[in-house]
């Protein structure tokens, strides 16, 4: 009946386990309890949950990204802890707990933080960037997020319920067979890689038709703003890539539960098939995580640099360089696998050649700031500490793509410092700078610029601290994964690392802070215009928080920075002559009950409950066939509704609370605009 | 917004037929993306398979275990059925939902009994001993070929329900760019299979 | 009085604070010593090369590294607001000449660093003879949990955890496993290579001064993985025939059963020798592994590759 599931699930096994499980389900509970004593589970599902809006979507992957940061970060900590403990002896954590950890925080901060957080960001901006009432398809959109979620959702029940995978996030067989690894856990990582890896599929294809067929009037390709661009590019990468994680996935899946021999030792399967599927996806997935970081910092390095983006053509060209390159480089994560020396040349030349389009960028963004008037906007300081620090990763990463050179620091704890340096300034950083530079636009007040800043500087500090130690390590020959290790001239930079994992610790705490401070002044900080840094690109022509439909008249675009354009035209506030009716999507249920039924497919196949799992699935086809079969997805919300909502905003919108754009008019140059000191 | 939830009227309903259409056109550019990333997908098994095809370990050879006659049935059935649903097409471009439905139909009937032969074909293998978790050779068969009898399966779900859009609404708007993506879908099965042909079957008996 | 006593409570245990860091800061800055890094002082021709590679091409992208890392500060402190005296150029949006620059630059350096890439990397390639007067000394390595088993052809022995060879010949080390997928490294030597069941790679080494190396296994394989390495003893000819004949003269002999013994999981394992071996152990792991299997020869062969219960 409940298959391999028995009493015996529950980690009783440690203490530190235990812990973890009761934190997980203790903050469900608390959750719920919440939201029970606030009576809000009517309004919650009814404006949330089940909603198809871009923006709320968009917050709502936010949300997940952040609370699965704070999850896998808590991983992080743990294992710099027992790794500055563990000389010669076993620290605090078994060996096959601190597996368990290490496979659990690369998996949660690859597809649960930053897969989340980017799509989030993406959710909110994108459509408001292109000048679209919404994404192409508002209903899939859910279900994506709600995929996203159940697959999250398997990571954390795994805490409370059995264990999560011991094989690294990467899950390499034949140590992720079933003969090696017998548990449920690498099923839970499965699941949740499958569960997860449909909704990024389904939100590739919805971003590549949303950007090619639902720009405004006037918004060519080369007018996109950067981040839609690099959305674009990572979007097609989303759509290309993810099905050879689905295939790879699928097919460890099958190994494990029905005996087939793909990547078995035994009857002819073949491990290096795994690897080679693996990185098919992995790393034009390290792009898709990267790229939209490269497409904010593009945008807050014009906006706080009060200037043009340098090399807009140049960029975008370099962006799609970087998308289409992706896909030549995979074998570089296994030159040690023994291909000949031919592939690993090729392999290693394709791999130097991202180092030229993504040096270009640094380039670029650098330019921006010469001759600009930059101010130092929390989302601003990130992109400058990015730059700095990103130089480095890419140093390392050039050095990791020479073959010979690879052989030495392959496995090692360079290999571990350099990939965090890259994802940690070039997408954290850059979702962070996100975070501080949209805020405004997803709720209507700024957020607390200096408690920013002290986060930034905690981030900053931090990972120097955490990771240069480990670059060194891999000198000295330290592998990664090590619960435990005998070389005592290892400690002191284990140490400094933990300290660096403090440090973080309280660049976290001070994003908690700053959101509470921000929540708490939230009137005094209130954006009115919603164009709250004088921003260049469209998102900042709607009010904030935006309006159901973004636009009540699709915006006309004239140049790169179209709001800008607007602002210095003199025609950004206008009222149109006359209102229309905007027709909407409907809210529906079905994409969270597609959540919740891909959730329990995912944890009944984990157990083996296979009458459950064939009940959901059928539920799941149900669903689809339900709304296949539904024309009646959307409303009209009366040009009445939208005038009311327009005047209302306009009025609150006065010239003291408008930008002063004069210092963007050229001294002395024939610019023909209306505008005050504009010479004429 | 719980207002606003009035029954269209006037240019309240032109507003929601043009934004229809735009949005079915979406879907259509959509679709053709979902089938590229459905193409991916099989490539890879594709590869999966070419990388595995000669690994029999201990258990039978392409060779001892491929009927090409069978086969060659799967095939006629498979490629007939795309052509009937060509014929659904046709008949609804002439506004004919009667004929549409008949031809719906007939494109099923192939569709199971493609399935069906399938199912004798896998049953008969295990049964010789020869099932996916014998050998990695098998495991990329039964892998590459099932998803594909899988993939016909949801078709022939879709086209029970397009069946029964078609009678109860008639050939609407909707339910045309439907049909036409469902026809996609099954086209795009079909050079699947051409492509399982040229790749596992005649090379695994010649 | 009640306004102060926190205030200054706080004030000492931010000086005890700062004390306690500076003390942990002297300490780690005296622990953290690098002059025993195996990678940045290899002890032999091999890693040296490829530490060369790897500092040659470090240096050269510092031509762009330090310049972007440099200039980003600069730029943001030069032209920061609230200071007008700078130049402010808001509508400056493209140069040809500078695009030309960050184009081309980081492209040469590239092309420079391919070509590099490409010779190096089959100068470099671990499955090549080295070039010597001497013949290599051929091992094979079985990657076990958690353990690494070596035969020695030449010697007919065989050892568990502990690899020797004389100090001046090549080392030419055939890799296998007989379980998961491993790593063999001895970092001072050089660069890695995977082993993998059913597979051989190779890898070939040389040492320049007789000396004792830390090896292991640097992929993770299970719970013993943090302590499967073992001491690679480089040895002078005549140290070598001394441990030659300890080997040699061991009690034990590792037929197919002790093998099947071995071959459980353990945790740091001590150093074993073995006076002999199953005959063509390393090429019965192949076959155990192989895509398409036949009949076995021999009841050895068959407890190898079949009878692992």
């Amino acid at each position: 009946m409940l298959g391999r599931l028995t009493i015996d699930a529950i980690p009783l096994y440690s203490w530190v386990a235990m812990g973890g499980a009761a934190v997980t389900v203790g903050g469900g509970l608390a959750v719920f309890l919440l939201i029970t004593y606030l009576r809000a589970w009517k309004m919650l599902w009814r404006d949330w949950l089940t909603s198809v809006d871009h923006k709320k979507i968009g917050i709502m992957y936010v949300v997940l990204a952040l609370v699965m940061l704070v999850r896998g970060f808590i991983d992080a900590l743990m294992m710099r802890a027992q790794q500055a403990i563990s000389l010669n002896n076993e620290g605090y954590l078994p060996p096959e707990h601190f597996e368990q950890i290490f496979s659990s925080h690369g998996t949660i901060m690859i597809f649960f933080v930053a897969m989340p957080f980017l799509t989030g960001l993406i959710n909110i901006i994108v459509p408001q960037q292109i000048g679209a009432r919404d994404v192409a398809f508002p209903f899939l959109n859910s279900v994506s997020l709600w995929m996203t979620a159940a697959g999250a959702a398997l990571v954390l029940i795994s805490l409370a319920v059995g264990k999560f995978s011991t094989a690294g996030w990467t899950g390499y067989p034949p140590y992720s067979g079933v003969e090696y690894s017998p548990g449920v856990g690498v099923d839970y990582w499965i699941w949740a890689l499958l569960v997860s890896g449909i909704g990024s599929t389904l939100s590739g294809i919805n971003f590549i038709v949303t950007i090619v067929k639902n720009r405004c009037p006037g918004m060519h390709l080369m007018r996109m703003p950067m981040f839609t661009w690099t959305t674009l590019c990572i979007s097609i990468l989303m759509a290309f890539a993810f099905p050879a994680l689905t295939v790879v996935a699928a097919q460890l899946a099958l190994d494990r539960t029905l005996g087939f021999h793909f990547f078995t030792n035994e009857a002819g399967g073949n491990m290096m098939m795994f690897a080679n599927l693996l990185w098919i996806w992995g790393h034009p997935e390290v792009y898709i995580l990267i790229l939209p970081a490269f497409g904010i910092f593009s945008e807050v390095v014009a906006t706080f640099s009060r200037k043009r983006l340098f090399g807009y053509e140049s960029l975008v060209y370099a962006t799609a360089c970087i998308a289409i390159l992706s896909f030549t480089v995979w074998l570089h994560h296994f030159f040690t696998m023994g291909s000949s020396a031919n592939v690993n040349a090729v392999f290693g030349i394709a791999t130097m050649i991202i180092a030229v389009p993504t040096g270009v960028k640094i380039f670029d963004w650098l330019f921006t700031m010469y001759r600009g008037r930059i101010e130092f906007h929390p989302s601003m300081v990130y992109t400058i500490g990015f730059m700095v620090t990103f130089v480095i990763g890419g140093v390392t990463g050039v050095l990791l793509a020479l073959p010979p050179a690879d052989y030495l620091m392959h496995n090692s704890t360079f290999l571990v410092a350099h990939f965090h340096n890259m994802l940690i300034p070039g997408a954290l950083f850059g979702y962070f700078a996100g975070l501080n530079y949209w805020f405004p636009k997803a709720f209507g007040f700024k957020l607390d610029a200096k408690w920013g800043i002290r986060s930034f500087w905690f981030w900053m500090v931090g990972f120097y601290l955490a990771f240069m130690p480990l670059y060194a390590l891999g000198f000295m020959g330290m592998s990664r994964r090590m619960e435990h290790y005998a070389d005592p001239s290892w400690q002191p930079f284990l140490i400094v690392a933990a300290l660096g994992a403090v440090c973080v610790l309280c660049g976290i705490i001070c994003i908690g802070i700053q959101l509470y401070v921000s929540i708490k002044t939230w009137g005094s900080s209130a954006d009115v215009t919603g164009d709250p840094w004088n921003g260049r690109t469209l998102e900042w022509a709607t009010s904030s928080p935006p309006a159901p439909y973004n636009f009540a008249v699709l915006p006309e675009v004239r140049d790169i920075d179209a709001f800008h354009e607007m602002k210095l035209r003199g025609t950004a506030y206008t009222p149109p002559d006359r209102y229309e009716d905007i027709v909407m999507p409907k809210s529906t249920g079905l994409g969270p009950i597609l959540g919740g039924l891909a959730f329990v497919l995912g944890f009944s196949m984990v157990w083996y409950i296979w009458w459950l799992a064939a009940l959901c699935f059928v539920l799941s086809l149900v669903c689809v066939g339900i709304r296949a079969c539904d024309d009646d997805t959307d409303f009209v919300m009366p040009a009445a509704e939208v005038e009311k909502i327009e005047r209302a905003r306009l009025a609150r919108i006065t010239p003291s609370n408008m930008h002063d754009m004069r210092p963007f008019v050229p001294k002395g140059a024939a610019s023909g605009l209306p505008m005050p000191g504009g010479a004429a | 917004m719980s207002s606003a939830m009035i029954t269209p009227a006037g240019g309240a309903r032109e507003a929601l037929e043009h934004e229809e259409k735009k949005s079915l056109e979406a879907r259509e550019f959509g679709f053709w993306i979902y089938l590229m990333t459905d193409a991916v997908l099989f490539a890879l098994l594709f590869a999966t398979y070419a990388v595995l095809a000669g690994n029999f370990a201990d258990g039978p050879t392409s060779k001892e275990l491929f009927d090409l006659g069978h086969v060659a049935g799967e095939t006629a059935l498979l490629l007939l059925s795309s052509l009937t649903f060509g014929f659904a097409t046709l008949a609804m471009g002439e506004d004919r939902a009667g004929r549409v439905i008949q031809w719906l139909a007939l494109t099923l009937v192939l569709g199971v009994c493609f399935l069906a032969m399938e199912m004798v074909e896998f049953y008969g293998m295990i049964e010789k001993g020869a099932g996916p978790d014998v050998s990695g050779f098998l495991s990329a068969f039964f892998a590459l070929v099932g998803t594909h009898g899988l993939h016909v399966a949801f078709g022939a779900i879709g086209i029970c329900v397009m069946i029964g859009q078609v009678m109860v609404k008639g050939l609407t708007l909707p339910v045309r760019s439907r049909l036409i993506r469902l026809g996609l879908f099954w086209h795009f099965l079909d050079i699947v299979w051409i492509g399982i042909f040229s790749v596992v079957y005649l090379p695994g008996v010649m | 009085m009640i306004e102060t006593h926190p205030m200054h409570g706080l004030r000492l245990a931010g000086q005890a604070v700062k004390a306690f860091a500076a003390v942990i800061a002297v300490m780690l800055l005296q622990g953290c010593s690098m002059s025993e890094a195996p990678i940045l002082f290899p002890k032999g021709p091999v890693g040296q090369a490829q530490l060369d590679l790897l500092l040659t091409a470090f240096w050269l992208m510092m031509i762009v590294a330090i310049p972007a890392i440099v200039l980003t500060l600069f730029f943001a402190f030069r032209y920061r607001s609230g200071q007008d005296t700078s130049a402010y150029d808001p509508d400056w949006g493209g140069s040809w000449k500078i695009e030309t620059v960050v184009w081309l630059v980081p492209a040469a350096i590239i092309v420079v660093l391919g070509t590099l890439v490409w010779t190096s990397t089959h100068k470099l390639d671990p499955y090549k003879s080295l070039a010597s007067d001497e013949t290599a000394f051929k091992v094979q390595a079985i990657a076990l949990d958690w353990k690494w088993l070596f035969l020695y052809p030449e010697l007919g022995t065989a050892s568990v955890n502990e690899l020797a060879f004389p100090q001046d010949r090549p080392l030419s080390v055939e890799i296998t496993s007989d379980t998961v997928m491993n790593s063999f490294m001895i970092p001072a030597l050089g660069g890695q290579i995977y082993a993998m069941a059913g597979m051989r790679t190779e890898l070939n080494l040389i040492a320049d001064e007789p000396g004792v190396f830390a090896g292991r296994n640097t992929m993770f394989s299970g719970d013993g993985f943090p302590d499967q390495h073992f001491k690679a003893h480089a040895m002078t000819s005549d140290d070598f025939e001394v441990w030659k004949t300890k080997v040699g003269g061991a009690s034990a002999a590792l037929d197919a059963k002790t093998y099947l013994d071995l071959r459980k999981q353990s945790v740091a394992n001590p150093v074993a020798y073995y006076s002999a071996y199953e005959p063509e152990l390393f090429d019965l792991l192949l076959r155990k592994y192989a895509p398409i299997t036949g009949p076995l020869e021999s009841e050895a062969a068959e407890l190898i590759c079949r009878g692992g219960a």
